[in-house]
């Protein structure tokens, strides 16, 4: 029964989906850039190696499907917190399908699940933030109002917030926990914005830490029971002087991995591979 | 057929919320009405009697214009109002206003004026009692209050009047009302004593407790709530009450919290004494709680909470929280037992239960082996605690685009929630102040870093009871969170308008401190479900509606809203309609439903009030409000060397402001009020008689909705060479207290005005206008120095300055001195600027008090001042008083504000002239023209108070029109203030108030004409045109004559504009 916080960052698997070739493509992005598929997945690899391995999770792999460019980006399908699933309802046409085999594959795990029908609502898991306490749900091109509604039916112990998202697209474009009570934020001037909304919204006094590339506050943080804290962030390489900052700050942090994901580029951010889970949780958190 | 209008009107108002009956709901509100009158003339008469007695004998022996003011002085006496010490001078206004009212018996106005008066003494009756210790009270009080507690659940059921069942209800009422008063007469003459035995009936109260049972307990029909609550709570066997409340269903199946400082019969409203035993407060930790039977109790609320899917939570925590209230009642798991799941079924656990979830539970439950049935509520409580919605009191609202909303209070603020979306929120330190208007509900947010003004943010509610409780709701949640110590009642400090409510009990600070001493051992109790599943679920201690039952309980509000809401509303027309009609309409049927609300400022504020605004003030404080605080102790102390200062000429407040202050007059009551000046004013000297009958009595929450109020000054030419020294107009004869109250109302207008001149951006304009507003009183100076050219920042010293001349001037207006003292000279210039010097040197004196009172009482201040402003509105329509009073709130606000300039500005403004600019704020103050008149002793002797009409404000907004000064030749010579008259008109949607001032100078005689016509009407009017043809059809009445100042003050209720 350990308190709130405790658990937050516990979890025991993970979910990956691999990269289809047409990942290079056809798949939505911001940036025309061209993606080298070929080491998008030596990338995508070592990470779930790292996960596997490393963090000692059960990682579950779906198969990539040729016809969903974008079904590596697993975080958009669905929201899992404590035993329940919430299948998304990704805002992205294309993308819609991605949800099917995730929900076989959560359904598998034994969560409860429960799926989004709402024709006129939409939500991609990269717009929900799980401080551990509460939800905010970034109203973005992807996401509105009645998704996240759904989500705060879903998991009602929880306080549900909107962040307007101005910028970028998705809410965890720019931030993510860095550890309990703790959002890493990006500099600009929309990530700053989004945190004040999300600091004016809590019952909850959050610490922040910043970083000067809103990329590089999409991390994971997790709580392993044989690893103890462990924060996924970017490389030196892509964004070295935020990669400063979160070292800095997270020296009481016994573990820090550092992946490299290079081959993904900015299409991808580490949570957005992954769904994790804890299967051993209950209650409240 | 003012209240048929009103009616549609308003009908019209609330068609969106509810398609309302107008047919239904009109005619019931007629009836009502008419059978309040009936109740009033009959409650009334007996006083009446007792009034014409004293007051023919003695004028036996009096010349017959004193007779009059004789028995009224007498009167007043006896009735013990804190205003009768009130000097002579009043009497003589009193002398003067009862001439009036004798030799015009006929006219309508007249009788529905004398009821007024006796209202307001009972009013005052009441009160008084409320200050001093209920036992002391003669039995004449208690007789007065019965009678005006049985007049305002009359007026109650009017106000909500929903068809035919309402109008069976208010019959009832009726009936027993007279047997009532039968009663009543007969005690009268006994003593206290006897009609305590006669009326200590014992009444049977029916509490559901948490655990689902009912605890019968007898009171004392007349016992308060804190009576029946520590009768609870010590068969509970409960020390840590302060988390807990009674909770009661008022006529529109509401839970409401019961009032623990007032009486319960006055509360329940209908005779069921139903009530039940519920958390009010949800402990943040309940860990810190001192002992288990808290937790226990607390378990219990929250069971029912979940269950009843008021906290929604989920699957997994159901199952969680089930189990523990398993082992928490049951004890460990027995593997022998047989089919638990049989067991467990039978229990309620959750909304949407199912086998499922039972199942989960049982599983669950058998983990916590060994655990003791405390560990297993502390578990529920530590989990249930973190629940996102855990003490969190939803009310239905409506943002500004009218899109539905949850407000939900809580410990650290107010939440706002869309569907099940937090979309908002508002710490409490947030949150400057905390008001409602009708169904408005208001918070005024402190400026983030990066803003430069405070914004409120208005929400709309069902209607203007939910509005309410929301707001004491709030003011409860506030306190006891986030004080040290509860603020004191307003009661204590000053008499203010609108709602005194304040919480009452211990703070959350105070109970753990209090607790901490809890020195016995461990209560035993019984931890039992059984009663638990069988209990309904209404026992919901909170209003808060479920999110689950949304639907149900929007549906329901609707339908009962509307109706409540309609004949609100009508009222309001109504008021506004008599206002309009002065002589005709007669207010009969207020007049009972007054002394009623008088008596219950509650159950006022919630049916009748419209304007009310309470605030709340948060611990911080922004500068703002420290000004208004300093601002409120200015003035107070402003006023208080305005009474010191000129003893020769009693002050006399403004009937209005008397009235008002006197009695926490509800809407209706102003209304009817200021129709009853409308009246005299015609008669003459009726307004004085008004005035002084509520100058009696303290009023304490007077909500009058004006919405706009036009003050076109006309100023005469050249005064007289005569000094007209100006009588120390300032000294009111009103009890301190009164002036206090108005200081405070002003102060917290003038506070509101801040708030809504940052709020607004063109507020900011309108702020100052406003405090310039007071200055604008002073049309006589401006008149005879008449100069527009002053430099702004002068002309906002000379503002202050024009606005204490203006009070001054106001005073010797108002004041009947003008009768028995022949010198006033309101309107010259001099006189009024030796006034204002005056006052600047006292307000000087009062600004060091201020601080010192400020210091101590910031926070209170700034709460009650803003809660006054509001109120004050509805003060303001008193007229004189109320404008002098909130012009020197006025002034002390501006000086507050450029308190540095303070002196200067003084100095200032006493050598230059006045401006001509005049910005009307708060008191409709209108202003006088000169016009000569030739016979200017005659004019003298006759002294004829001027009664200014009641305006009443709502918010705050003064717009100032310059207009040209037509007459500087009277620059520094005070005129002779011969005779004010106060003639009031009426239009359909404006009310004109027009003073005639005579001055005598050398041997020319000025005439000023001051007219004040107050517009009321929605928020579209525009002021513009209302201006252009207010100044044109003055000029059409008196074409001789010149406009030398218009002032408007536009009053407009928050929630129109925000809207």
């Amino acid at each position: 029964m350990a308190g709130l916080m405790a658990g937050f960052g516990n979890f025991t698997h993970a979910v990956v989906r691999g990269i289809p070739v047409s990942l290079a493509k056809e798949a939505l992005r911001g940036k025309e850039s061209e993606v080298d598929v070929a080491k998008a997945r030596r990338e995508h690899e070592a990470y779930v190696e790292v996960l596997r391995m490393r963090l000692g999770l059960e990682v579950v792999e779906l198969p990539a499907d040729e016809s969903l460019p974008d079904c590596v980006f697993v975080e958009d399908a669905a929201v899992v917190c404590g035993d329940t699933a919430l299948i998304t309802r990704p805002g992205a046409e294309s993308r819609r399908k991605e949800t099917e085999a995730m929900k076989c594959a959560l359904k598998e795990l034994d969560l409860n699940i429960v799926e989004m029908t709402d024709e006129t609502a939409t939500l991609d898991g990269g717009d929900v933030l799980f401080t551990g306490r509460e939800f905010f749900v970034g109203l973005s091109k992807r996401t509105n109002q009645r998704g996240a509604e759904i989500l705060a039916d879903a998991f009602k112990d929880y306080a549900v917030s909107t962040v307007p998202v101005l910028e970028g697209l998705h809410l965890k474009s720019f931030c993510s926990m860095g550890g309990p009570g703790l959002i890493v934020i990006g500099s600009s001037e929309p990530a700053q914005k989004a945190l004040k909304t999300m600091q004016q919204m809590s019952d909850h006094r959050y610490d922040k830490l910043t970083v000067p590339d809103d990329l590089a506050a999409n991390c994971i943080y997790m709580n392993l029971p044989n690893k103890g804290h462990v924060l996924l962030h970017c490389t030196a390489d892509e964004f070295p002087e935020s990669v400063k900052v979160l070292h800095s700050l997270l020296k009481p942090c016994r573990n820090h991995l550092v992946l490299l994901n290079r081959g993904l580029g900015q299409l991808v951010n580490h949570s957005l591979c992954c769904i994790f889970l804890n299967k051993r949780s209950r209650g409240l958190a | 057929m003012t209240t048929e209008a009103g009616t549609e009107t308003e009908v019209k108002e609330k068609s969106e919320e509810s398609a309302a009956q107008p047919d239904q709901s009109e005619k019931a509100t007629e009836e009502n009405q008419e059978v309040a009158s009936a109740e009033n003339v009959a409650t009334e008469g007996e006083e009446k009697k007792e009034k014409d007695k004293e007051g023919k004998g003695i004028s036996r022996f009096l010349p017959p214009w004193l007779k009059k003011q004789k028995s009224q002085s007498q009167v007043p006496g006896k009735e013990t109002s804190p205003t009768k010490e009130a000097p002579r001078t009043q009497e003589a206004v009193a002398k003067v206003t009862e001439e009036e009212e004798g030799p015009a018996p006929a006219v309508n106005g007249h009788p529905e004026e004398v009821e007024e008066k006796e209202e307001v003494k009972l009013e005052q009756k009441r009160e008084s009692p409320s200050k001093a210790s209920a036992d002391t009270q003669p039995a004449k009080e208690e007789k007065v209050e019965e009678s005006a507690e049985k007049a305002p659940e009359e007026a109650k059921s009017t106000a909500e009047g929903e068809g035919a069942e309402e109008e069976k209800k208010e019959q009832k009422g009726e009936v027993e009302g007279e047997g009532e008063g039968e009663t009543l007469t007969s005690i009268f003459q006994s003593p206290l004593r006897l009609v305590r035995k006669a009326k200590m009936k014992l009444v049977v109260c029916h509490v559901t407790l948490l655990d689902g049972t009912e605890f019968p307990c007898e009171v004392e029909k007349r016992a308060k709530g804190q009576y029946l609550f520590f009768k609870v709570c010590e068969h509970l066997n409960l020390l840590e009450k302060d988390y807990f409340g009674l909770t009661y269903k008022d006529n529109h199946e509401q839970r409401c919290w019961l009032d623990p400082t007032k009486e319960i019969k006055r509360q329940i409203r209908s005779n069921n004494w139903q009530f039940a035993f519920n958390v009010k407060f949800y402990p943040p930790d309940p860990s810190l709680l001192t002992e288990d039977i808290t937790r226990y109790l607390l378990c219990l609320q929250l069971r029912e909470d979940v269950a009843s899917g008021r906290l929604p939570c989920s699957f997994v925590t159901h199952a969680l929280l089930g189990s523990y209230t398993l082992q928490a009642e049951l004890g460990d798991y027995e593997p022998e037992q047989p089919r638990p799941l049989d067991y467990i079924s039978q229990l309620t656990f959750a909304p949407n239960q199912n086998k499922e979830m039972e199942e989960k539970i049982l599983e669950l439950y058998m983990s916590h082996r060994g655990m003791t049935p405390a560990q297993a509520d502390s578990q529920f409580l530590e989990n249930a605690k973190k629940l996102s919605m855990y003490g969190v009191d939803l009310h239905h609202a409506k943002d500004s685009e009218g899109v539905d909303i949850m407000l939900g209070v809580c410990a650290n603020g107010l939440l706002v929630y869309k569907d099940r979306l937090r979309i908002n929120r508002f710490a409490w330190p947030k949150i400057l102040k905390i008001s409602y208007k009708r169904n408005n509900f208001y918070i005024k947010i402190r400026p983030g870093e990066a803003e430069q003004f405070e914004s409120t943010v208005g929400f709309k509610l069902p209607n203007h009871r939910s509005a309410k409780r929301l707001w004491k709701v709030c003011v409860e949640n506030h306190s006891f969170f986030r004080l040290n110590t509860p603020e004191p009642p307003t009661k204590a400090r000053f008499l203010t308008l609108g709602s005194k409510f304040r919480y009452s009990g211990r703070t959350q600070t105070q109970t753990r401190q209090a607790s901490s001493l809890i020195d016995r051992p461990a209560p035993t109790f019984e931890r039992t479900s059984s009663k638990r599943i069988s209990r309904s679920l209404d026992g919901a201690p909170v209003i808060s509606i479920t999110e689950a039952g949304r639907d149900l309980a929007s549906s329901a509000e609707n339908g009962r809203e509307p109706n409540l809401e309609l004949p609100s509303d009508s009222k309001v027309q109504e008021v506004e309609l008599s206002l309009g009609d002065v002589e005709a309409t007669p207010t009969q049927s207020h007049g009972p439903t007054e002394p009623v609300l008088s008596q219950s400022p509650l159950r006022v504020h919630g049916d009748n009030i419209y304007v009310r605004h309470s605030n709340l003030m948060l611990e911080d404080h922004d500068k703002t409000q420290e000004e208004v605080l300093k601002h409120q102790a200015s003035i107070s102390q402003l006023k208080r060397s305005f009474m010191e200062a000129p003893p020769p000429s009693p002050p006399q407040p403004n009937q209005w402001e008397k009235r008002l202050t006197s009695s926490p007059a509800t809407t209706l009551r102003i209304q009817q009020q200021q129709q009853q000046v409308v009246s005299v004013a015609q008669t003459e000297a009726a307004a004085a008689d008004n005035t002084n009958s509520d100058t009696k009595e303290p009023g304490k929450t007077t909500e009058v909705e004006i919405e706009e109020t036009v003050v076109i000054q006309e100023v005469s030419k050249a005064t007289k060479p005569g000094h007209v020294t100006v009588t120390m107009a300032p000294p009111v004869t009103p009890p301190v207290q009164q002036e206090v109250r108005e200081q405070e109302v002003k102060a917290a207008e003038e506070a509101v005005a801040l708030e809504e001149a940052k709020a607004g951006k063109q507020e900011s304009i309108s702020s100052e206008s406003e405090s310039e507003e007071e200055a604008e009183y002073h049309p006589n100076v401006a008149a005879s120095i008449s100069h527009t050219q002053i430099p702004e920042e002068k002309e906002e010293e000379i503002e202050e300055e024009k606005r204490e001349e203006d009070m001054k001037v106001e005073n010797s207006y108002s004041t009947p001195d003008a009768a028995s003292l022949p010198t006033v000279a309101s309107q010259s210039a001099e006189a009024a600027a030796a006034e204002a010097e005056e006052s600047r040197r006292e307000e000087e004196r009062g600004k060091k008090e201020r601080a010192e009172e400020e210091e101590r009482a910031e926070e209170r201040e700034t709460e009650e001042s803003t809660e006054d402003p509001m109120v004050t509105p509805d003060e303001t329509p008193n007229g004189h008083t109320l404008s002098e009073e909130g012009t020197a709130a006025l002034v002390a606000l501006a000086e507050e504000e450029k308190e540095p300039k303070m002196n200067g500005e003084t100095s200032l403004a006493e050598a230059e002239p006045r401006p001509q600019v005049i910005c009307c704020s708060e008191p409709p103050v209108v202003k006088t023209e000169m016009v000569t008149i030739s016979d200017t002793f005659a004019a003298q002797k006759t002294e004829i108070a001027t009664k200014e009409v009641p305006i009443v404000h709502t918010e705050t907004k003064t717009i100032t029109y310059e207009a040209a000064q037509l007459d500087g030749s009277a620059d520094g010579e005070p005129g002779v203030l011969m005779t004010a008259q106060t003639i009031t008109s009426e239009s359909l949607c404006t009310t004109t108030t027009t003073h005639i001032t005579k001055t005598l100078k050398g041997g020319l005689s000025e005439t000023r004409i001051e007219k004040r016509i107050v517009i009321t009407g929605d928020a579209d009017i525009d002021h513009d045109q209302a201006l252009a043809q207010a100044i044109k059809e003055a000029k059409e009445q008196h074409p001789d004559m010149s406009v030398t100042r218009v002032v408007v003050h536009k009053e407009t209720e928050l929630a129109e504009e925000e809207d």
